[in-house]
């Protein structure tokens, strides 16, 4: 049995906004390390390549790097540059902001499976990257044909590039 | 009923900062060392499961939780985070034992307080949003500051009995190898200090380091398998007091001395002043510790000032506190400080605690606090 609620009166808007009310936000700054593994990963962007590190045990490539195997607990040594292209492994249109608003022009992010040279890797455990997806319309992701569409990284200008994530602008599709 | 016990324990850090390693990093090694200390157990084999003890305005990330599992080797295996003090998740660990859920759990705590820019405004973050935050105190210090007062004034404390105690603590973490604050001070060099806030100097109050430290923690049975020199938790307990700082017990660590009594009756403690080796307790500020010591039930309220006086604190006194420094000498590294406590505690009863070795030490209590503001506490008993 539900609880049902009848009568009263609803608080008006401005009633509403009478309320006494503390307003802060927190002043929160960070200066994190990116450690070894990710130090060597942007500085590798900055260059134009894409680094990961190779557990010998269980074959996968991590990219972003870490210096340990997450599924096999190995420490990882091995570095291995990936080729800036891919296949898209799934892509979504955002059309509204996290606050709601509409945004200017929709952005499609989408999730860009690395090929490494050498290295081959199974359908749900692989290189993956999340990126911002570039060169397709909102009605390609619509009708999914971008999925398993082939994409290059599109790199900032050498002199622009300060080792971030976004010194890659986005991936490219390459449509074949 | 079957017991459970420490097996392992690694750290990495205590220093005032570590840009070279992330947080993953640094926890990962602390991991690799703990595991290797535990019997060279394998964490994708051998752990049931991992809780990590974290705080998400530390880490500077929200839902700081889905962080824990990779670098601890807990990927896809029971992994929650408590927002505690280590020694809290050392407490969780123990009921999933206790209750038969695992035999074997790590536990893990860290801290990069050098990578927090505005640290002293997400302290004050956490005080109440309402009555306390718009006051906007110069210092939050103060809060601490206002108790360390009380309980001075009504145990006949003076300032030269803080800097008895800090002398002994800085002291003591000269045998130290993780205490970057270790120094040699007098009694005048101490009261030369500035106040930071009356009745409190920099000496009186623990600055901050960076570290990582990983607990194994397994039942009797796989313990007596990885080791044959098991520290075996005897008790637990913890307590929270009124949030309201301004109507909280100041004379009285009451929270500390609930957590203690739950503690004891665990461990069947009835006189901790005689059954105690030592003890490690939370000195984030030099009176918290005497107050801590009174509240573990190792003084007497009418005597704490004359057995600090006469050295029963002291590493050759009675019970000494903290005989490889505490957090005055270490620095805290936020959460993982309960843990740091543990480490000091674990090696001690191993008899692998280095140049701070006691000759005697197979029982002691272990205590943790959360810092400015709080009053949550933990106990451990722990034996050999």
């Amino acid at each position: 049995m539900g609880v049902s609620i009848r009568g009263g009166t609803p608080l008006r808007d401005e009633e509403f906004r009478a309320v006494i009310k503390e307003i802060d936000s927190p002043r929160a700054r960070y200066s994190m390390a990116a450690g070894i593994a990710y130090s060597r990963f942007l500085e590798g962007l900055k260059r134009g390549e894409i680094l990961g590190t190779y557990c010998p045990s269980c074959r996968l490539v991590h990219i972003p790097p870490k210096i340990y195997c997450p599924y096999c607990f190995k420490h990882l040594t091995r570095w291995v540059r990936a080729s800036d292209e891919g296949r898209v492994v799934t892509a979504v249109v955002s059309y509204l902001s996290a606050t709601l608003e509409t945004l200017e022009k929709p952005e499609i992010i989408g999730i860009i499976r690395l090929d490494v040279p050498g290295h081959r890797f199974s359908s749900y455990r692989f290189p993956g990257i999340l990126h911002r997806i570039c060169g397709a319309s909102e009605d390609d992701v619509k009708t999914q044909r971008i999925f398993d569409a082939r994409v290059k990284a599109r790199w900032l200008p050498e002199d622009k590039r300060t080792g971030s994530i976004n010194d890659i602008e986005c991936f490219e599709v390459i449509w074949g | 009923m079957p017991k459970i016990a420490l097996v392992g324990m690694g750290y990495t850090g205590f220093t005032r900062s570590s840009e070279h390693l992330s947080f993953r990093e640094m926890v990962y090694q602390a991991a690799v060392k703990a595991y290797n200390d535990a019997g060279g157990i394998d964490p994708r084999r051998d752990v049931d499961a991992f809780i990590s003890c974290q705080e998400d305005f530390w880490e500077g990330v929200s839902i700081s939780d889905e962080f824990a599992p990779d670098q601890l080797g807990g990927v896809l295996k029971p992994v929650y985070t408590v927002t505690g003090d280590g020694l809290h998740c050392v407490a969780n660990a123990y009921m999933m034992i206790r209750s038969g859920v695992a035999d074997i759990v790590v536990v893990e705590s860290h801290g990069k307080p050098s990578e927090i820019i505005s640290m002293s405004d997400i302290v004050w973050f956490s005080t109440d949003p309402i009555y306390v935050r718009p006051l906007k105190l110069p210092n939050p210090h103060a809060l601490q500051a206002l108790e360390a007062r009380v309980y001075m004034r009504s145990r006949g404390l003076r300032r030269e009995d803080l800097g008895l105690y800090v002398i002994q603590s800085l002291g003591n973490a000269l045998l130290s190898d993780r205490a970057p604050y270790a120094a040699k001070l007098d009694l005048d060099g101490y009261l030369e200090a500035e106040y930071v806030v009356d009745p409190l100097t920099a000496y009186d109050i623990a600055r901050y380091s960076d570290a990582a430290i990983v607990a194994v923690v397994a039942s009797e049975e796989i313990a007596r398998k990885l080791t044959d020199q098991p520290v075996w938790i005897d008790g637990v307990g913890w307590a929270t007091e009124i949030s309201t700082i301004s109507m909280r017990s100041m004379e009285e660590d009451v929270a500390t001395k609930l957590a203690a009594r739950m503690a004891y009756d665990q461990a069947n403690v009835k006189d901790p002043r005689r059954e105690f080796d030592f003890a490690e307790v939370d000195e984030r500020y030099s009176y918290k510790a005497i107050q801590a010591i009174e509240a573990l039930g190792l003084a007497r309220i009418d005597t704490v000032a004359s057995d600090l006086r006469d050295g029963s604190f002291s590493r050759s006194g009675s019970l000494p506190v903290n005989p490889s420094g505490g957090a005055l000498g270490e620095g805290v590294p936020l959460e993982a400080h309960g843990l740091a406590r543990l480490l000091s505690a674990y090696e001690q009863l191993r008899g692998r605690a280095g140049r701070a070795q006691l000759s005697d030490a197979e029982k002691a209590v272990v205590h943790g606090w959360r810092g400015l503001g709080t009053s949550s506490s933990i106990v451990l008993v722990l034996s050999r």
